[in-house]
Protein backbone atom coordinates (compact mmCIF):
# COMPACT_ATOMS: atom_id res chain seq x y z
CA UNK A 1 0.00 0.00 0.00
CA UNK A 2 2.88 2.24 0.85
CA UNK A 3 3.98 1.62 -2.76
CA UNK A 4 1.00 2.56 -4.29
CA UNK A 5 1.06 5.79 -2.32
CA UNK A 6 4.87 6.69 -3.28
CA UNK A 7 3.98 5.51 -7.09
CA UNK A 8 0.97 8.79 -6.86
CA UNK A 9 2.83 10.60 -4.38
CA UNK A 10 6.68 10.31 -5.81
CA UNK A 11 9.42 8.79 -4.00
CA UNK A 12 10.79 12.30 -1.97
CA UNK A 13 7.40 12.24 -0.23
CA UNK A 14 7.95 9.15 1.12
CA UNK A 15 7.20 10.15 4.63
CA UNK A 16 3.82 11.24 3.67
CA UNK A 17 2.81 8.56 2.00
CA UNK A 18 3.29 6.85 5.60
CA UNK A 19 1.32 9.29 7.24
CA UNK A 20 -1.58 8.83 4.77
CA UNK A 21 -1.18 5.19 5.26
CA UNK A 22 -1.24 5.75 9.18
CA UNK A 23 -4.37 7.89 9.26
CA UNK A 24 -6.20 4.88 6.77
CA UNK A 25 -5.08 2.33 9.22
CA UNK A 26 -6.37 4.56 12.07
CA UNK A 27 -9.65 5.51 10.45
CA UNK A 28 -10.33 1.75 9.45
CA UNK A 29 -9.72 0.18 13.17
CA UNK A 30 -12.34 3.38 14.69
CA UNK A 31 -14.91 2.26 12.26
CA UNK A 32 -14.26 -1.24 12.88
CA UNK A 33 -14.48 -0.99 16.16
CA UNK A 34 -18.32 -0.12 15.95
CA UNK A 35 -18.76 -2.09 13.16
CA UNK A 36 -16.71 -5.34 13.10
CA UNK A 37 -14.29 -6.28 10.96
CA UNK A 38 -15.53 -6.50 7.06
CA UNK A 39 -14.89 -9.74 5.11
CA UNK A 40 -11.91 -8.54 2.82
CA UNK A 41 -10.13 -6.13 5.53
CA UNK A 42 -7.27 -5.64 3.30
CA UNK A 43 -9.35 -4.52 0.31
CA UNK A 44 -11.00 -2.34 2.71
CA UNK A 45 -7.83 -0.79 3.80
CA UNK A 46 -6.67 0.13 0.50
CA UNK A 47 -10.01 2.02 -0.47
CA UNK A 48 -9.32 4.02 2.34
CA UNK A 49 -6.08 4.86 1.71
CA UNK A 50 -7.37 5.64 -1.82
CA UNK A 51 -9.69 8.16 -0.49
CA UNK A 52 -6.96 9.69 2.04
CA UNK A 53 -4.49 9.99 -1.06
CA UNK A 54 -7.21 12.12 -3.07
CA UNK A 55 -7.57 14.31 -0.29
CA UNK A 56 -4.16 14.89 -0.45
CA UNK A 57 -3.86 15.55 -4.02
CA UNK A 58 -6.71 17.82 -4.07
CA UNK A 59 -5.31 19.78 -0.92
CA UNK A 60 -1.78 19.98 -1.90
CA UNK A 61 -1.71 19.79 -5.61
CA UNK A 62 -0.35 23.39 -5.73
CA UNK A 63 1.75 22.86 -2.21
CA UNK A 64 3.94 20.31 -3.53
CA UNK A 65 5.08 18.33 -6.36
CA UNK A 66 4.15 14.83 -6.38
CA UNK A 67 5.30 12.26 -8.61
CA UNK A 68 6.95 13.80 -12.14
CA UNK A 69 5.39 11.11 -14.76
CA UNK A 70 2.05 11.74 -13.48
CA UNK A 71 1.93 15.41 -12.46
CA UNK A 72 -0.07 16.68 -15.87
CA UNK A 73 -2.52 13.59 -15.39
CA UNK A 74 -3.13 14.91 -11.74
CA UNK A 75 -4.03 18.78 -12.90
CA UNK A 76 -6.85 17.97 -14.71
CA UNK A 77 -10.23 16.27 -13.33
CA UNK A 78 -10.46 14.36 -16.49
CA UNK A 79 -7.80 12.36 -16.26
CA UNK A 80 -7.55 12.52 -11.93
CA UNK A 81 -9.94 10.12 -11.33
CA UNK A 82 -8.62 6.87 -13.58
CA UNK A 83 -4.89 7.95 -13.06
CA UNK A 84 -5.95 7.19 -9.39
CA UNK A 85 -7.68 3.91 -9.81
CA UNK A 86 -5.09 2.69 -12.25
CA UNK A 87 -2.41 3.50 -9.27
CA UNK A 88 -4.49 1.28 -6.98
CA UNK A 89 -5.58 -1.13 -8.84
CA UNK A 90 -4.48 -4.42 -8.06
CA UNK A 91 -1.95 -5.20 -10.68
CA UNK A 92 -0.41 -1.66 -10.52
CA UNK A 93 -0.05 -2.20 -6.82
CA UNK A 94 2.23 -5.75 -7.42
CA UNK A 95 4.27 -3.77 -9.79
CA UNK A 96 4.61 -0.95 -7.78
CA UNK A 97 5.48 -3.15 -4.57
CA UNK A 98 8.29 -4.93 -7.09
CA UNK A 99 9.49 -0.83 -8.18
CA UNK A 100 9.91 -0.41 -4.47
CA UNK A 101 11.71 -3.53 -3.80
CA UNK A 102 14.27 -2.05 -6.72
CA UNK A 103 14.28 1.32 -4.50
CA UNK A 104 15.33 -0.17 -1.45
CA UNK A 105 18.52 -1.61 -2.57
CA UNK A 106 19.89 1.88 -3.59
CA UNK A 107 23.67 0.69 -4.20
CA UNK A 108 24.40 3.99 -1.42
CA UNK A 109 23.10 2.06 1.61
CA UNK A 110 24.32 -0.67 3.33
CA UNK A 111 22.83 -4.78 3.01
CA UNK A 112 21.53 -3.99 6.15
CA UNK A 113 20.05 -0.81 5.77
CA UNK A 114 18.55 -2.01 2.29
CA UNK A 115 16.90 -5.06 4.46
CA UNK A 116 15.54 -3.03 7.09
CA UNK A 117 13.85 -0.96 4.45
CA UNK A 118 12.53 -3.70 2.71
CA UNK A 119 10.90 -4.92 6.43
CA UNK A 120 9.61 -1.38 7.22
CA UNK A 121 8.09 -0.19 3.86
CA UNK A 122 7.31 -3.33 2.36
CA UNK A 123 6.42 -5.61 5.15
CA UNK A 124 5.04 -2.83 7.41
CA UNK A 125 7.35 -4.29 10.58
CA UNK A 126 7.64 -1.89 13.14
CA UNK A 127 11.16 0.01 13.53
CA UNK A 128 10.70 -2.73 17.23
CA UNK A 129 10.67 -5.53 15.20
CA UNK A 130 13.05 -4.68 13.02
CA UNK A 131 15.37 -3.88 16.02
CA UNK A 132 14.32 -7.76 17.59
CA UNK A 133 15.20 -9.60 14.33
CA UNK A 134 17.95 -7.75 14.32
CA UNK A 135 19.01 -7.72 17.53
CA UNK A 136 20.16 -4.26 17.56
CA UNK A 137 18.25 -1.28 19.54
CA UNK A 138 15.38 0.53 18.69
CA UNK A 139 17.23 3.54 18.59
CA UNK A 140 19.82 2.10 16.25
CA UNK A 141 17.05 0.62 13.82
CA UNK A 142 15.29 3.63 13.91
CA UNK A 143 18.63 5.61 12.75
CA UNK A 144 19.24 3.36 9.91
CA UNK A 145 16.04 3.65 8.82
CA UNK A 146 15.43 6.95 9.52
CA UNK A 147 19.15 7.36 6.89
CA UNK A 148 18.32 5.48 4.61
CA UNK A 149 15.11 7.19 4.01
CA UNK A 150 16.76 10.39 3.46
CA UNK A 151 19.15 8.53 0.49
CA UNK A 152 15.60 7.33 -1.04
CA UNK A 153 14.01 10.58 -0.79
CA UNK A 154 16.85 12.46 -3.20
CA UNK A 155 15.05 10.22 -6.10
CA UNK A 156 12.02 11.29 -7.23
CA UNK A 157 10.49 8.45 -8.46
CA UNK A 158 10.37 4.88 -7.88
CA UNK A 159 12.87 2.68 -9.68
CA UNK A 160 11.89 1.63 -13.01
CA UNK A 161 11.40 -1.80 -14.17
CA UNK A 162 13.28 -2.08 -17.32
CA UNK A 163 15.95 -4.61 -18.73
CA UNK A 164 19.06 -2.06 -18.36
CA UNK A 165 22.28 -3.27 -16.49
CA UNK A 166 21.47 -0.82 -13.63
CA UNK A 167 18.50 -3.26 -13.38
CA UNK A 168 20.12 -6.80 -13.55
CA UNK A 169 22.91 -5.32 -10.73
CA UNK A 170 19.75 -4.31 -8.68
CA UNK A 171 17.98 -7.22 -9.14
CA UNK A 172 20.93 -9.37 -7.58
CA UNK A 173 20.44 -6.83 -4.78
CA UNK A 174 17.31 -7.73 -4.27
CA UNK A 175 17.84 -11.41 -4.27
CA UNK A 176 20.13 -10.57 -1.53
CA UNK A 177 18.51 -8.57 0.76
CA UNK A 178 15.54 -10.98 0.25
CA UNK A 179 18.04 -14.09 0.98
CA UNK A 180 19.39 -12.16 4.36
CA UNK A 181 15.48 -11.75 5.50
CA UNK A 182 14.93 -15.39 4.72
CA UNK A 183 17.94 -16.31 6.52
CA UNK A 184 17.10 -14.00 9.54
CA UNK A 185 14.22 -15.62 10.01
CA UNK A 186 15.51 -19.54 9.77
CA UNK A 187 18.81 -19.31 11.61
CA UNK A 188 18.24 -15.94 13.23
CA UNK A 189 19.27 -15.62 16.83
CA UNK A 190 15.75 -13.94 17.46
CA UNK A 191 13.85 -15.72 20.36
CA UNK A 192 10.44 -15.14 19.28
CA UNK A 193 9.53 -17.84 16.39
CA UNK A 194 6.28 -15.84 15.96
CA UNK A 195 8.78 -12.63 14.19
CA UNK A 196 11.08 -15.45 12.72
CA UNK A 197 8.01 -17.26 10.88
CA UNK A 198 6.74 -14.01 9.57
CA UNK A 199 10.26 -13.01 8.25
CA UNK A 200 10.43 -16.13 6.43
CA UNK A 201 6.64 -15.99 4.80
CA UNK A 202 7.48 -11.69 3.72
CA UNK A 203 10.85 -13.18 2.09
CA UNK A 204 8.79 -15.76 0.20
CA UNK A 205 6.03 -13.81 -0.76
CA UNK A 206 8.03 -11.05 -2.07
CA UNK A 207 10.47 -13.78 -4.21
CA UNK A 208 7.24 -14.61 -5.52
CA UNK A 209 6.71 -11.54 -6.42
CA UNK A 210 9.93 -11.31 -8.56
CA UNK A 211 8.76 -14.92 -10.07
CA UNK A 212 5.75 -13.58 -11.21
CA UNK A 213 6.96 -10.28 -12.76
CA UNK A 214 8.79 -11.22 -16.68
CA UNK A 215 11.90 -9.35 -16.04
CA UNK A 216 12.65 -10.35 -12.56
CA UNK A 217 12.08 -14.23 -13.27
CA UNK A 218 15.16 -15.32 -14.03
CA UNK A 219 17.25 -18.53 -13.19
CA UNK A 220 18.56 -17.25 -9.93
CA UNK A 221 15.05 -16.28 -8.84
CA UNK A 222 13.51 -19.50 -9.31
CA UNK A 223 16.81 -20.72 -7.98
CA UNK A 224 16.32 -18.51 -4.46
CA UNK A 225 12.54 -19.82 -4.30
CA UNK A 226 13.45 -22.95 -4.46
CA UNK A 227 15.73 -22.60 -1.79
CA UNK A 228 13.37 -20.90 0.60
CA UNK A 229 10.64 -23.19 -0.24
CA UNK A 230 12.83 -26.34 0.70
CA UNK A 231 13.89 -24.47 3.78
CA UNK A 232 10.90 -23.57 4.71
CA UNK A 233 9.09 -27.19 4.48
CA UNK A 234 11.88 -28.18 7.17
CA UNK A 235 10.58 -25.36 9.49
CA UNK A 236 8.04 -27.38 11.51
CA UNK A 237 10.82 -29.77 12.60
CA UNK A 238 13.62 -27.60 13.53
CA UNK A 239 12.48 -27.27 17.25
CA UNK A 240 10.75 -30.32 18.77
CA UNK A 241 7.69 -30.70 21.10
CA UNK A 242 9.44 -29.45 24.17
CA UNK A 243 10.47 -26.61 22.42
CA UNK A 244 14.33 -27.60 22.28
CA UNK A 245 16.72 -27.32 18.91
CA UNK A 246 16.51 -30.37 16.71
CA UNK A 247 19.67 -30.91 14.48
CA UNK A 248 19.00 -31.99 10.89
CA UNK A 249 19.80 -35.73 11.91
CA UNK A 250 17.74 -36.16 14.46
CA UNK A 251 14.37 -34.41 12.73
CA UNK A 252 11.34 -36.25 12.50
CA UNK A 253 11.28 -35.84 8.80
CA UNK A 254 7.40 -36.79 8.72
CA UNK A 255 6.91 -33.18 9.91
CA UNK A 256 8.85 -31.97 6.88
CA UNK A 257 6.27 -30.24 4.13
CA UNK A 258 5.73 -32.49 1.20
CA UNK A 259 3.75 -29.63 -0.80
CA UNK A 260 6.77 -27.67 -0.64
CA UNK A 261 9.56 -29.53 -0.83
CA UNK A 262 7.43 -30.69 -4.14
CA UNK A 263 7.16 -27.24 -4.92
CA UNK A 264 10.65 -26.67 -4.41
CA UNK A 265 11.61 -29.29 -6.44
CA UNK A 266 9.69 -27.69 -9.09
CA UNK A 267 11.06 -24.68 -9.10
CA UNK A 268 14.80 -25.93 -8.46
CA UNK A 269 13.89 -27.65 -12.25
CA UNK A 270 12.66 -24.36 -13.86
CA UNK A 271 15.53 -22.54 -12.47
CA UNK A 272 18.10 -24.87 -14.68
CA UNK A 273 18.14 -22.93 -17.58
CA UNK A 274 21.20 -20.28 -18.32
CA UNK A 275 24.47 -20.32 -18.29
CA UNK A 276 25.09 -19.08 -15.01
CA UNK A 277 25.20 -21.13 -11.92
CA UNK A 278 24.22 -18.70 -8.41
CA UNK A 279 24.98 -19.77 -4.98
CA UNK A 280 21.29 -19.75 -4.60
CA UNK A 281 21.24 -22.89 -7.20
CA UNK A 282 23.99 -24.82 -5.29
CA UNK A 283 22.00 -23.61 -1.83
CA UNK A 284 18.97 -24.84 -3.32
CA UNK A 285 20.24 -28.19 -4.67
CA UNK A 286 22.12 -28.98 -1.25
CA UNK A 287 18.81 -28.19 0.42
CA UNK A 288 17.43 -30.54 -2.10
CA UNK A 289 19.59 -33.52 -1.15
CA UNK A 290 18.58 -33.03 2.28
CA UNK A 291 14.79 -32.49 1.47
CA UNK A 292 14.59 -35.43 -0.65
CA UNK A 293 16.40 -37.90 1.38
CA UNK A 294 14.47 -40.50 3.58
CA UNK A 295 17.03 -40.58 6.46
CA UNK A 296 20.07 -38.52 7.47
CA UNK A 297 22.12 -41.89 6.78
CA UNK A 298 20.08 -41.94 3.47
CA UNK A 299 21.75 -38.93 2.27
CA UNK A 300 23.80 -38.69 -0.45
CA UNK A 301 26.65 -36.88 1.49
CA UNK A 302 29.06 -36.99 -1.21
CA UNK A 303 27.15 -35.19 -3.84
CA UNK A 304 26.76 -32.45 -1.21
CA UNK A 305 30.57 -32.43 -0.61
CA UNK A 306 30.58 -31.59 -4.08
CA UNK A 307 27.75 -28.94 -4.32
CA UNK A 308 29.44 -27.08 -1.12
CA UNK A 309 33.12 -27.22 -2.92
CA UNK A 310 31.39 -25.00 -5.87
CA UNK A 311 29.57 -23.11 -3.57
CA UNK A 312 32.78 -22.35 -1.78
CA UNK A 313 34.54 -21.21 -5.05
CA UNK A 314 31.69 -18.77 -5.87
CA UNK A 315 31.03 -17.18 -2.72
CA UNK A 316 33.71 -18.13 0.29
CA UNK A 317 32.87 -18.27 3.73
CA UNK A 318 33.54 -19.62 6.76
CA UNK A 319 30.22 -20.36 7.45
CA UNK A 320 29.87 -22.27 4.55
CA UNK A 321 33.56 -24.04 4.92
CA UNK A 322 31.70 -25.06 8.49
CA UNK A 323 28.35 -26.68 7.01
CA UNK A 324 31.15 -28.52 4.42
CA UNK A 325 32.87 -29.90 7.25
CA UNK A 326 30.04 -31.41 9.08
CA UNK A 327 29.05 -32.94 5.40
CA UNK A 328 32.29 -34.46 5.34
CA UNK A 329 32.48 -36.13 8.84
CA UNK A 330 28.69 -37.92 7.67
CA UNK A 331 30.33 -39.18 4.92
CA UNK A 332 33.58 -40.00 5.84
CA UNK A 333 33.61 -39.75 9.62
CA UNK A 334 34.23 -37.57 12.66
CA UNK A 335 37.93 -37.16 12.01
CA UNK A 336 37.89 -36.44 9.09
CA UNK A 337 34.89 -33.99 10.34
CA UNK A 338 37.69 -32.54 12.62
CA UNK A 339 40.64 -32.20 9.80
CA UNK A 340 38.23 -30.44 7.69
CA UNK A 341 37.28 -27.72 10.17
CA UNK A 342 41.15 -27.08 11.00
CA UNK A 343 41.25 -26.40 7.74
CA UNK A 344 39.16 -23.67 7.73
CA UNK A 345 40.14 -20.88 5.98
CA UNK A 346 39.38 -17.55 8.39
CA UNK A 347 37.81 -19.80 10.89
CA UNK A 348 39.04 -17.25 13.71
CA UNK A 349 35.89 -15.14 12.01
CA UNK A 350 33.86 -18.04 13.62
CA UNK A 351 34.90 -17.52 17.06
CA UNK A 352 31.43 -15.54 17.94
CA UNK A 353 29.31 -18.13 16.12
CA UNK A 354 27.82 -20.62 18.53
CA UNK A 355 27.44 -23.13 16.17
CA UNK A 356 31.61 -23.51 15.44
CA UNK A 357 32.25 -24.69 19.49
CA UNK A 358 28.81 -27.17 19.32
CA UNK A 359 30.02 -28.76 15.63
CA UNK A 360 33.46 -29.87 17.26
CA UNK A 361 31.92 -31.41 20.04
CA UNK A 362 29.81 -32.73 18.37
CA UNK A 363 32.40 -34.40 16.64
CA UNK A 364 34.68 -34.64 19.30
CA UNK A 365 32.06 -36.94 21.13
CA UNK A 366 31.37 -39.31 17.90
CA UNK A 367 34.80 -40.10 18.59
CA UNK A 368 34.80 -40.82 22.60
CA UNK A 369 36.58 -37.76 23.61
CA UNK A 370 33.92 -36.46 26.25
CA UNK A 371 36.04 -33.96 28.28
CA UNK A 372 36.80 -31.99 25.10
CA UNK A 373 33.73 -32.32 23.73
CA UNK A 374 32.04 -30.90 26.85
CA UNK A 375 34.74 -27.93 26.87
CA UNK A 376 33.51 -27.39 23.28
CA UNK A 377 29.80 -27.52 24.53
CA UNK A 378 31.05 -24.99 27.50
CA UNK A 379 32.20 -22.40 24.93
CA UNK A 380 29.08 -22.62 22.90
CA UNK A 381 26.81 -21.92 25.86
CA UNK A 382 28.76 -18.46 26.61
CA UNK A 383 28.18 -17.64 22.69
CA UNK A 384 24.55 -18.78 22.94
CA UNK A 385 22.03 -16.00 21.72
CA UNK A 386 18.58 -17.27 22.71
CA UNK A 387 17.61 -19.85 25.28
CA UNK A 388 16.58 -22.12 22.98
CA UNK A 389 20.27 -22.16 22.13
CA UNK A 390 21.24 -22.54 25.54
CA UNK A 391 18.83 -24.88 26.78
CA UNK A 392 20.26 -27.42 23.51
CA UNK A 393 23.79 -26.85 24.69
CA UNK A 394 23.16 -27.56 28.36
CA UNK A 395 21.37 -30.72 26.92
CA UNK A 396 24.91 -31.94 25.02
CA UNK A 397 26.95 -31.30 27.87
CA UNK A 398 24.94 -33.71 29.86
CA UNK A 399 25.28 -36.10 27.41
CA UNK A 400 29.14 -35.68 27.44
CA UNK A 401 28.74 -36.85 31.25
CA UNK A 402 25.83 -39.42 30.65
CA UNK A 403 28.08 -41.66 28.29
CA UNK B 1 -36.88 -1.24 28.05
CA UNK B 2 -35.35 2.42 28.24
CA UNK B 3 -32.62 3.59 25.47
CA UNK B 4 -29.40 5.20 26.72
CA UNK B 5 -26.60 6.87 25.08
CA UNK B 6 -22.88 5.86 25.58
CA UNK B 7 -20.73 8.67 24.93
CA UNK B 8 -17.25 7.34 24.36
CA UNK B 9 -14.35 9.94 25.88
CA UNK B 10 -10.86 9.42 25.61
CA UNK B 11 -9.14 6.84 25.50
CA UNK B 12 -6.04 8.16 23.34
CA UNK B 13 -7.75 7.52 20.46
CA UNK B 14 -5.31 9.40 17.66
CA UNK B 15 -1.89 8.81 17.45
CA UNK B 16 -2.66 5.45 19.95
CA UNK B 17 -2.56 3.17 17.53
CA UNK B 18 0.70 3.89 16.20
CA UNK B 19 2.08 3.10 19.28
CA UNK B 20 0.55 -0.01 19.59
CA UNK B 21 2.70 -3.26 17.92
CA UNK B 22 0.11 -5.24 15.56
CA UNK B 23 -0.80 -7.90 18.47
CA UNK B 24 -1.73 -4.92 20.95
CA UNK B 25 -3.94 -3.44 18.09
CA UNK B 26 -5.81 -6.74 17.03
CA UNK B 27 -6.55 -7.30 21.01
CA UNK B 28 -7.86 -4.11 20.91
CA UNK B 29 -9.93 -4.86 18.05
CA UNK B 30 -11.31 -7.91 19.49
CA UNK B 31 -11.71 -6.78 22.67
CA UNK B 32 -14.33 -3.97 21.00
CA UNK B 33 -15.64 -6.38 18.66
CA UNK B 34 -16.40 -8.90 21.35
CA UNK B 35 -18.14 -6.70 23.64
CA UNK B 36 -20.27 -4.77 20.71
CA UNK B 37 -21.42 -8.55 19.63
CA UNK B 38 -21.95 -9.61 23.39
CA UNK B 39 -24.39 -6.45 23.44
CA UNK B 40 -26.02 -7.59 19.95
CA UNK B 41 -26.64 -10.81 21.04
CA UNK B 42 -28.36 -9.83 24.62
CA UNK B 43 -30.27 -7.89 22.06
CA UNK B 44 -28.93 -4.50 23.70
CA UNK B 45 -27.37 -2.71 21.23
CA UNK B 46 -29.97 -0.29 19.24
CA UNK B 47 -27.63 1.12 17.08
CA UNK B 48 -24.12 0.20 16.88
CA UNK B 49 -23.57 4.11 16.51
CA UNK B 50 -20.47 5.69 14.57
CA UNK B 51 -16.45 7.09 15.87
CA UNK B 52 -16.22 10.50 15.39
CA UNK B 53 -13.58 12.65 13.61
CA UNK B 54 -11.10 14.19 15.81
CA UNK B 55 -11.79 17.83 14.99
CA UNK B 56 -15.00 19.77 14.69
CA UNK B 57 -16.03 22.99 15.98
CA UNK B 58 -17.33 24.81 19.41
CA UNK B 59 -20.00 27.08 18.37
CA UNK B 60 -21.02 29.75 21.54
CA UNK B 61 -22.92 32.81 21.32
CA UNK B 62 -19.92 35.14 20.80
CA UNK B 63 -16.88 32.78 19.72
CA UNK B 64 -16.61 29.89 17.40
CA UNK B 65 -13.14 27.55 18.51
CA UNK B 66 -11.72 24.43 16.56
CA UNK B 67 -10.86 21.79 17.34
CA UNK B 68 -9.03 19.85 18.80
CA UNK B 69 -10.21 19.65 22.48
CA UNK B 70 -8.21 17.80 25.67
CA UNK B 71 -7.57 14.35 24.73
CA UNK B 72 -9.49 12.82 27.90
CA UNK B 73 -12.85 14.76 27.54
CA UNK B 74 -12.92 13.95 23.67
CA UNK B 75 -15.75 12.06 22.33
CA UNK B 76 -14.30 9.75 20.09
CA UNK B 77 -17.78 8.37 19.33
CA UNK B 78 -21.14 6.77 20.56
CA UNK B 79 -23.60 3.95 20.70
CA UNK B 80 -27.46 3.61 21.30
CA UNK B 81 -28.26 1.03 24.28
CA UNK B 82 -31.17 -0.74 25.26
CA UNK B 83 -31.31 -1.65 28.83
CA UNK B 84 -33.49 -1.89 31.87
CA UNK B 85 -32.64 0.49 33.67
CA UNK B 86 -29.70 3.45 34.15
CA UNK B 87 -28.27 0.89 36.50
CA UNK B 88 -28.12 -1.72 34.06
CA UNK B 89 -26.82 0.72 31.18
CA UNK B 90 -24.17 1.53 33.68
CA UNK B 91 -23.70 -1.90 33.91
CA UNK B 92 -23.18 -3.00 30.75
CA UNK B 93 -20.65 -0.10 29.95
CA UNK B 94 -18.17 -2.29 32.17
CA UNK B 95 -17.16 -4.50 29.66
CA UNK B 96 -16.04 -1.22 27.01
CA UNK B 97 -12.66 -1.74 26.41
CA UNK B 98 -12.54 1.68 26.30
CA UNK B 99 -11.77 1.93 30.20
CA UNK B 100 -8.85 -0.13 30.01
CA UNK B 101 -6.59 2.40 27.91
CA UNK B 102 -7.48 5.46 30.38
CA UNK B 103 -10.92 6.11 29.02
CA UNK B 104 -13.99 6.55 29.96
CA UNK B 105 -17.97 6.17 28.90
CA UNK B 106 -20.80 8.22 29.46
CA UNK B 107 -24.60 6.88 30.14
CA UNK B 108 -26.85 8.97 29.51
CA UNK B 109 -31.03 8.05 29.54
CA UNK B 110 -32.68 9.62 26.61
CA UNK B 111 -36.01 11.44 27.44
CA UNK B 112 -39.42 10.28 26.15
CA UNK B 113 -42.26 11.67 26.55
Amino acid sequence: MIAALTRVFGFHNLALAEDVMQDALCRALEVWKHHGMPDNPSAWLMTTAKNCAVDVLRRERTARTFAPEITRLLESEWTFRPTIEAAFGPHAIQDDELRMMFSCVDPRLTEEAQVALILHILCGFSVGEISNAFLCSAAAAEKRITRAKKVLATATQLFELSGTEDFCSRLSAVHRALYLLFNEGYHGANTKTAVRVELCREAMRLATLLRDHPLAATPPTYALLALMCLHAARMPSRVDESGSLSLLPDQDRSQWNAELIREGQRLLEESATGDVVSEYHLEAAIAWCHASAPTAQATNWAQVITLYDTLLRIRPSPVIALNRAIAIAQHAGPEQGLVAIQAIDGCERLQAYPFYPMALGELELQCGRKTRASQHFTAALQLARNPTEQRFMRSRIEACALR
Amino acid sequence: MSEFLYVYRGGHRDGGWSKQSPEEIQQIMQKWMTWMQGLAEKGHLKDRGHPLEPEGKLVSSKTVTDGPYAEKDLVGGYSLIEAKDLAQAAELSKGCPILERGGAVEVRPIMKM
